[in-house]
């Protein structure tokens, strides 16, 4: 028992207080800021092994960068990323940063479901299917309820079945054969639901994009209501995006 | 000669592969892992050559640091004695071979699909159709979980038939992770591409296959890696094995219902990751390696910070440890537990933490060492019971020898070298590396075509072997066991679907 308490204290405090303005360690790549410096654009397109940099104007698309770094260690006075990690957005086109932009990517209550925060406004659980998730995205996604990041003190949390589930998270770039048992989970889940696609894997496809391995249709089926970029996502982009979702801001504990 | 003799990462003409008829093929391959428990396959595949299949087969010599690699050309029309009824550990190899190819066996015990890859032989077999094995009886049930799980994990179906509380067989069906990665290894062609569907095979192993496709590439293209390369290769697959090691233990104390395990474990791993944050700017260490280059050199800073990291992390895993391994509630889960014999283990061709918990001494770190190995003088930890227990002593004296590893490593800080350029492959190759990641021994293997573009890809996970591990290691243990058990391995689907 003794052992047990010293264990306990010499962790000291490991929760963060505040997640959604915690200072992430490191050279986090977050949110990117493109310069209107000018730059040879289709050697910048081409650096980007999925595609995501687009020309005239220089635009990258988060939902398919998988932020390797590559064009800012290649173009730095051009592409800088910055720490921010709220970049979860409900518009699939909000992913779309352009050259000289540098606001925060924010979510408009008006773009998102009236009876999301009506009905999900204080509590959220969620069923998390990996449809070809390489457990990046998985890995990420518990470690949002971890001691660290403890996203249950949010009343958000995964369950183990669909039928007590608000809404499913969506991991990996949806294989074909995942395809069949995502449309099932999803049909178990009570309405209203919410699909959440975490991970560029899961937004575009991410480098799978276009194998024929893949059945992407369920997605172009059903309304998003949450993108949350990253590769994987950092549980402060899920966290925060999905907080932003339900209208909520968390209480700020005394430190 | 029916066979070449290689290295780790060394190319070698395809046409010095020696060709042999099918019989002496199988003879020479059976033959080399049923004279010796060192020797095991470290990879079997085939590519389409003009009307017929070419297999290649590579066998690894853990004593004498050598591969064989032979070759047979083979025509899809005839039923071919199987490898399987020789050995075992080829089971797998083979069912792949049909699944892919269409070559049929005369006497392979268990031809069943392996992944239901896109590009299968036969596209009307679809993955609703798997032919479960079941038993008529009166006395027994069957319990089916997945392909989604109740916890955040990947997908695959496990089929359980019981005895009462008690597992009497169960049979894993994976596949749903299929993503068609080794073709389009093939198809993509700028190596951004490639090293990016690298670091994605599996996202828990990003730095042990980046490491062994870059190793790879470099010895397709003739490229020296300087000192400081070699030296974070090094560093990020250690840190890994830490990160993932810690993780699992915390995950094996969730499993049991040990909260203090569970919570203390899962918080150390979190230094670990976002020391690789500050690296590299990803938890996962995604974008970290890159053939050719030391994208993020590792500084004298980095060592600094990995310092105080270490001597954070290493009192308090201690403690916690110390704490684990002599409660009696968890040990009494953990001893006797799923247990794989060094027997089981060496006929299903075993590798990485799972064989050294069942007595094997696979480790590619010793058997074939590549970066700073061979100075690091390594020596693998093996226990004999081949139960949960050892699974996590294993995990547990890993991180320590890592730790001290990395303690070694940071003593002496190579500088940056100068850059090379590094050329396109060379044409008509085929090379093999092997790289000891924290699950176990991963194998990529290349042949380049007459242009020098990648030909055939061949990507093979530690969980390829270590799966048919888990499935017998349950055998007449309680199902509310699995969960220990099967997170004693955390085997990867990704990396086994690819």
């Amino acid at each position: 028992m003794l052992n047990n308490l010293k264990i306990l204290f010499h962790q000291g405090k490991q929760y963060i207080p505040d997640v959604t303005t915690a200072k992430v360690p490191g050279i986090f790549r977050g949110r990117p800021v493109i310069s209107p410096e000018p730059a040879d654009g289709q050697r910048l397109a081409d650096v980007c092994p999925t595609g995501a940099i687009s020309v005239n104007p220089v635009c990258i698309d988060l939902g398919k960068c998988t932020f390797c770094g590559e064009c800012a260690l290649m173009f730095p006075e051009k592409i800088r990323f910055t720490t921010d990690y709220k970049i979860s957005v409900t518009e699939r086109d909000q992913l779309v940063v352009k050259e000289g932009a540098d606001q925060p990517l924010v979510i408009d209550p008006d773009k998102v479901r009236k009876e999301i925060r009506k009905i999900f406004g204080h509590s959220l659980k969620f069923r998390q299917v990996s449809a070809g998730g390489d457990n990046s995205c998985e890995w990420e996604l518990n470690a949002c309820g971890n001691v660290n990041f403890d996203m249950g003190r949010f009343g958000i949390e995964f369950v183990a079945s669909p039928r007590h589930a608000d809404g499913i998270v969506i991991t990996g770039p949806i294989t074909e054969n995942m395809a069949e048992p995502l449309q099932i989970c999803y049909d178990a889940v009570p309405a209203p639901k919410i699909i959440i696609l975490a991970g560029t894997d899961a937004i575009s496809g991410g480098i799978f994009a276009g194998s024929p391995a893949l059945d992407r249709r369920f997605i172009e089926k059903y309304p998003i209501d949450l993108f949350v970029p990253g590769n994987p996502v950092h549980p402060l982009s899920f966290i925060n995006g999905v907080l932003s979702l339900m209208g909520r801001k968390p209480p700020v504990k005394p430190q | 000669m029916k066979y070449i003799t290689i290295h780790n990462n060394q190319a070698v003409p395809v046409s010095e592969i020696p060709e042999s008829d099918y019989e002496a093929f199988l003879e020479l391959n059976a033959g080399f892992v049923q004279q010796s428990v060192e020797r095991h396959c470290v990879s079997y595949f085939g590519y389409v050559s003009g009307a017929g299949v070419k297999l290649v087969c590579c066998i690894a010599d853990d004593q004498s640091h050598e591969i064989y690699v032979s070759s047979s050309l083979v025509q899809t029309d005839k039923k071919l004695p199987s490898f399987t009824a020789r050995h075992t550990c080829f089971e797998k190899f083979e069912r792949e071979l049909h699944e892919n190819f269409g070559i049929s066996y005369s006497d392979h015990p268990w031809m069943k699909p392996v992944r239901y890859a896109h590009d299968r032989y036969d596209k009307g077999d679809t993955i609703g159709d798997y032919p479960f094995y079941s038993i008529e009886s009166e006395e027994l049930h069957e319990v089916g979980v997945g392909p989604i799980h109740a916890g955040v994990i990947e997908p695959g179906h496990f089929r359980f038939i019981c005895n009462g509380e008690k597992i009497l067989h169960l049979e894993i069906q994976l596949g749903y992770q299929h993503r068609g990665i080794e073709k389009l290894f093939v198809e993509k062609k700028p190596l951004a591409q490639l090293a990016t569907l690298a670091e994605n095979i599996a996202g828990d192993t990003a730095v042990g296959h980046s490491v062994a496709f870059a190793q790879l590439w470099e010895c397709l293209s003739g490229f020296e890696t300087s000192r400081d390369v070699d030296y974070a290769r090094t560093i990020a697959l250690e840190l890994e094995r830490i990160a993932i090691h810690t993780g699992d233990l915390s995950a094996v104390c969730t499993d049991i219902a040990y909260q203090l395990g569970s919570s203390v474990f899962g918080r150390l791993r979190t230094p670990i990751i976002n020391f690789m944050q500050e690296w590299c700017g990803n938890r996962l260490s995604k974008g970290l390696i890159r053939p050719g280059r030391n994208k993020y050199p590792f500084t004298q800073a980095l060592a600094g910070r990995l310092t105080e990291v270490l001597d954070r992390f290493e009192p308090d895993f201690i403690e916690m440890n110390r704490e684990l391994f002599l409660l009696p509630s968890a040990l009494s889960r953990f001893e006797r537990t799923g247990v794989v014999t060094a027997e089981d283990a060496s006929a299903i061709g075993a590798v990485g933490m799972a064989a050294r918990a069942s007595g094997l001494s696979r480790d590619i770190r010793k058997s074939h060492p590549h970066a700073l190995y061979p100075e690091l003088g390594h020596e693998p930890v093996v226990k004999r019971h081949g139960d949960v227990y050892s699974r996590v002593q294993v995990r547990k004296e890993e991180v320590y020898q890592s730790v001290a590893y990395l303690r070694k490593l940071l003593e002496d800080i190579p500088g940056n070298a100068e850059k090379e350029t590094l050329q396109s492959p060379g044409r008509d190759l085929f090379a093999l590396s092997l790289v000891e990641g924290w699950r176990g021994e991963i194998c990529h293997c290349a042949v380049t075509g007459p242009d020098g573009s990648l030909k055939v890809y061949k990507v093979k996970d530690p969980s390829f072997h270590n799966w048919m591990a888990l499935a017998l290691a349950v055998r007449n243990n309680e199902i509310s066991d699995f969960p220990i058990c099967n997170k004693s391995f955390n085997l990867s689907y990704c990396g086994h679907d690819l």
